[in-house]
C-alpha cells in the first residue's frame, strides 16, 4: 500500500507546455508509467503535446474541461508563481481531489486567498513550495529523482526537498525502502502539513516506520509532535526518525525557504527537537545519518 | 525586504494612517531646516537603520553616558545638536550586532504627549493560513520579553479573508487594547487601515510598537516597522524602489542579482548547496563537527552552469572563508553542471583555500569525472557526514 497516490492515480498537468512542465511529464512517464493523461493551457486547448521520445498527451483549455475528459483525480502545477495562485484555485473549483503545486515563490497573500478557497472544498493541496510526492515504483508527481526509490516500507514527510532526497536515498541504502514520500513544501502558508501525512502513515498498513523532516520557522513540527503523542495514547504508533534543520540559523533572517524564519522567539530547532523527542521520535543530529539510524530503531 | 522607518510613515499615511509630521535629513546642515517645518514645541530625533532597539542603543564613538539612537530635543537648537552628534557615527542595539550600524540618515519628528504605549503588529498566521492582529497593552517594550513573561497580556487576532476586519474585530481589537471615546473611535478606522495597507502591499510584517494614546485621546503610530514579502515586490515597482542597499551585505546584494538564496554568516567554512532544507542542515553539521558556517548559500534547483560560478565566486571573496564545501544532492539539478560551474569558477578566480565536494543524485558520475579531470585540488566527499569531516579537518 501507500498513501495519496498510487499505479491508479491519473494526473492532469497545469504548466505542461513550460520547459519544467516538459522535462518533468517525461521524467514522470518514463517512471513506471506514472499516468500523465494530458495538460492544461488556455490557449492551446485541443493542441498536442510532444515529449522528445515520442510521448504525446492531450492539451485542454481548463482543468474542468480536462477533468471531465479524463477522469484525472490528480493535478500537479508548474506554472510561474505569478500566476500559480490561480491555477490552484481552477483546480479547486475543478473539484480535482488532489493537486501538487510545486511552484516556488509564490507570494503569501496569494496563498492566504488559496487557502481560504480550499478550505470550503473538498480538494487536498499538497505545497506549495514542494518537491512533490512518490510512491515507488507507482507514481511520480514532481520532481524529485526516480532512480533513488526502492519499494519498502518506511514513509517519509518532510518541508525540505533535497533532504526528502536524502531521505530517500539512505533509506533505500539500508535496504528498507518507501511506501510513499511526501514533500509538503518550504512555504509559511500550505496545503498539507506533518500531521495530515502522519495520520495517513499511521493509517498505512505498509508503512511500518516514518522520517519526519522538518526545519526552522512556525510551529508545525510541535503540533505533530503532540499529535503522535495523543496517537499513543490510543495505541497507534509506529518507529519514527526525525531531522531538524536549522540549529546555526540567524534568528529574523529568512533561510532560503520563505517559512524558514525564526521570529518573535518562535520557530527554533532546539524547541522543535524537544518536542519531537518527548513524542518519541530518535532524532538524528546529522542528516546523513537518517538510514542507519532507522536502522538502529528498528532493532530495538 | 525591509525598510526605514520613515519610509514605512508614509506607507501607511498613504492609507490614511495617523503619523506624526516628519522630515527624513542624511546631513546635520539640513536638520534647523527640518525642524523648523515642524509644529514643535518637542521635536524627536530617530537613527534610520534596519534594526530594532534604537533607543537604548550606544554610539560606538560617543561615550557610555551618552544618549542613544532616538533622542528628545526641546528646542530646534537641541534637535541640530543632536544630529550632529548622532549622524555618521556607529549604533550598537540589541539587534545589530557588536558591529552596530552607521547612522546615515535621522528622522526629524514632531514629539507627541504620550498617555498610554501599546503594541500592534500584522503578520501571518502560519497555522491558519490567515492574516493576524497581534496586540497587547503592553507597548513601547520588547515583545519578546512580555510574550515570555506575561503572555496573557498578548491577543491574537485572526481576520477571515473573506470578510476583512469586521465590526466584531474592531470591537475585539478595541476591547483588547482598553480603548475608548475618541481613541475607540480611531481604532475603527485605523484597524482596516492597517489591514488594507499590509495586504495591497505584500508585508510579511507590519509592527507599530508604539501605537499611543495621545493625552487628547487620539491614536497615533509612534513608530513603524514593515518589512515585504521578497516573492510578492514584482508586482510592487514603487516599494522596491525604496530599497536601501547600504543596510544590506554587499556580498547578499551580488547573490540577489544572480536570484540566489545567501546569508552571509560569521563562521569560516563557505558553503555552497542546492536546496534550502539541505543547505541549512550543511552549516548544522560544520557546527556539529566544531566549526562555524560562513554563509548559507542555496543555489536552487536548476541553477546554470553560470549561477553556480556567481555563487562560489561570491563565497570565495569572502575573506574570513578558509575552506569551502560544496554540496550537492542532484535532483532536477545535474551534478555535471555544478562541476562545470565549479571548475569554470576555480579557473577563474583560483582556488586559495581548501574546497571539498560532495555530489550526489542526477549525472553523478559525469560530476566527478569533470572533477577529477580539472587538475583542481578538490577533496572528493562520500556523503555529508565525510564531506563535513574533511573540510573541518582541512581547514584545521
Amino acid at each position: 500500500m501507500s498513501i495519496l497516490v498510487n499505479k491508479d492515480t491519473r494526473v492532469l498537468v497545469q504548466g505542461l507546455t513550460g520547459k519544467t512542465g516538459t522535462f518533468h511529464t517525461e521524467q514522470a512517464l518514463r517512471y513506471f508509467g506514472t499516468k500523465m493523461v494530458g495538460g492544461v493551457h488556455p490557449k492551446k486547448g485541443g493542441e498536442i503535446w510532444h515529449g522528445s521520445e515520442g510521448e504525446s498527451l492531450p492539451i485542454y483549455a481548463s482543468v474542468a474541461e480536462g477533468r471531465d475528459a479524463t477522469g484525472a483525480d490528480a493535478s500537479v502545477i508548474y506554472v510561474p508563481p505569478a500566476g500559480a495562485a490561480d491555477a490552484i484555485i481552477e483546480a479547486i473549483e475543478a473539484e480535482v481531489p488532489f493537486i501538487v503545486c510545486i511552484t516556488e515563490g509564490i507570494p503569501v497573500a496569494d496563498m492566504v486567498r488559496v487557502k481560504a478557497r480550499l478550505d470550503r472544498s473538498n480538494s487536498r493541496l499538497l505545497g506549495p513550495n514542494c518537491p512533490g510526492i512518490m510512491t515507488p515504483e507507482e507514481c511520480k508527481i514532481g520532481i524529485m529523482p526516480g532512480s533513488i526509490f526502492k519499494k519498502g516500507s518506511v514513509g517519509i514527510v518532510s518541508r525540505s526537498g533535497t533532504l526528502t532526497y536524502e531521505a530517500v536515498f539512505q533509506t533505500t541504502n539500508e535496504g528498507l525502502g518507501q511506501t510513499t514520500a511526501v514533500g509538503i513544501g518550504g512555504d509559511p502558508v500550505k496545503g498539507t502539513e506533518f500531521i495530515d501525512v502522519l495520520e495517513m502513515f499511521l493509517a498505512d498498513d505498509a508503512t511500518e516506520s516514518i522520517v519526519m523532516i522538518g526545519e526552522i520557522g512556525g510551529a508545525a513540527e510541535e503540533d505533530a509532535a503532540q499529535f503522535l503523542i495523543d496517537e499513543a495514547k490510543k495505541g497507534r504508533k509506529k518507529p519514527m526518525v526525525g531531522f531538524i534543520a536549522g540549529r546555526t540559523a540567524p534568528k529574523g533572517r529568512t533561510m532560503g525557504h520563505a517559512g524558514a524564519v525564526v521570529s518573535g522567539g518562535k520557530g527554533d530547532a532546539e524547541s522543535k527537537i524537544a518536542a519531537m523527542e518527548a513524542a518519541g521520535i530518535t532524532v538524528s543530529p546529522s542528516p546523513a545519518r537518517l538510514g542507519t539510524t532507522l536502522t538502529q530503531v528498528l532493532k530495538g | 525586504m525591509n525598510i526605514h522607518e520613515y519610509q514605512a510613515k508614509q506607507v501607511l499615511k498613504g492609507f490614511g494612517a495617523p503619523v506624526a509630521a516628519g522630515v527624513a535629513i542624511t546631513s546635520a546642515d539640513e536638520a534647523e531646516a527640518a525642524a523648523r517645518s515642524l509644529p514643535g514645541p518637542l521635536y524627536v530625533v530617530k537613527s534610520q537603520i534596519h534594526a530594532g532597539g534604537r533607543g537604548k542603543g550606544k554610539f560606538k564613538e560617543l561615550g557610555a553616558d551618552a544618549k542613544g539612537g532616538v533622542r528628545l530635543a526641546k528646542s530646534v537648537e537641541e534637535a541640530v545638536a543632536h544630529a550632529r552628534e548622532m549622524l555618521g557615527n556607529t549604533l550598537v542595539t540589541a539587534q545589530t550586532g557588536d558591529a552596530g550600524k552607521q547612522v546615515n540618515r535621522l528622522y526629524i519628528e514632531d514629539g507627541a504627549d504620550i498617555d498610554r504605549e501599546l503594541y500592534c503588529s500584522l503578520l501571518v498566521d502560519r497555522q491558519h493560513g490567515r492574516v493576524a492582529f497581534v496586540v497587547s497593552t503592553e507597548g513601547g517594550m520588547d515583545i519578546e520579553a512580555v510574550a515570555h513573561d506575561t503572555p496573557e497580556k498578548i491577543q491574537t487576532i485572526v481576520i477571515d479573508p473573506e470578510a476583512g476586519v469586521t465590526d466584531a474585530d474592531v470591537a475585539t481589537l478595541n476591547g483588547a487594547l482598553k480603548l475608548d471615546g475618541a481613541a475607540a473611535e480611531d481604532g475603527k478606522t485605523l484597524f482596516p487601515i492597517l489591514y488594507k495597507a499590509f495586504l495591497d502591499t505584500d508585508m510579511s510584517m507590519l509592527e507599530i510598537n508604539p501605537l499611543i494614546v495621545m493625552e487628547n485621546g487620539r491614536l497615533r503610530v509612534l513608530d513603524a516597522k514593515v518589512s515585504f514579502d521578497g516573492n510578492a515586490l514584482f508586482r510592487h515597482p514603487d516599494i522596491l524602489a525604496l530599497r536601501d542597499e547600504t543596510e544590506e551585505d554587499p556580498k547578499e546584494i551580488e547573490a540577489s542579482k544572480w536570484d540566489l538564496a545567501y546569508v552571509a554568516l560569521d563562521g569560516n567554512i563557505g558553503c555552497m548547496v542546492n536546496g534550502a532544507g539541505l543547505a541549512m542542515a550543511t552549516m548544522d553539521i560544520i557546527k556539529l563537527y566544531g566549526k562555524e558556517p560562513a554563509n548559507f548559500c542555496d543555489v536552487g534547483g536548476g541553477a546554470s552552469k553560470e549561477k553556480v560560478a556567481a555563487a562560489f565566486k561570491i563565497i570565495t571573496a569572502d575573506p574570513r572563508v578558509e575552506g569551502i564545501l560544496v554540496n550537492i544532492f542532484g535532483g532536477i539539478m545535474r551534478c555535471d553542471v555544478i562541476a562545470e560551474g565549479v571548475v569554470a569558477a576555480v579557473k577563474e578566480v583560483g582556488l586559495k583555500v581548501p574546497l571539498v565536494v560532495r555530489l550526489e543524485g542526477t549525472n553523478v558520475d559525469e560530476g566527478k569525472k569533470i572533477l577529477n579531470e580539472s587538475g583542481l585540488a578538490i577533496t572528493a566527499a562520500d556523503d555529508l557526514d565525510d564531506a563535513a569531516q574533511k573540510i573541518v579537518a582541512a581547514v584545521g
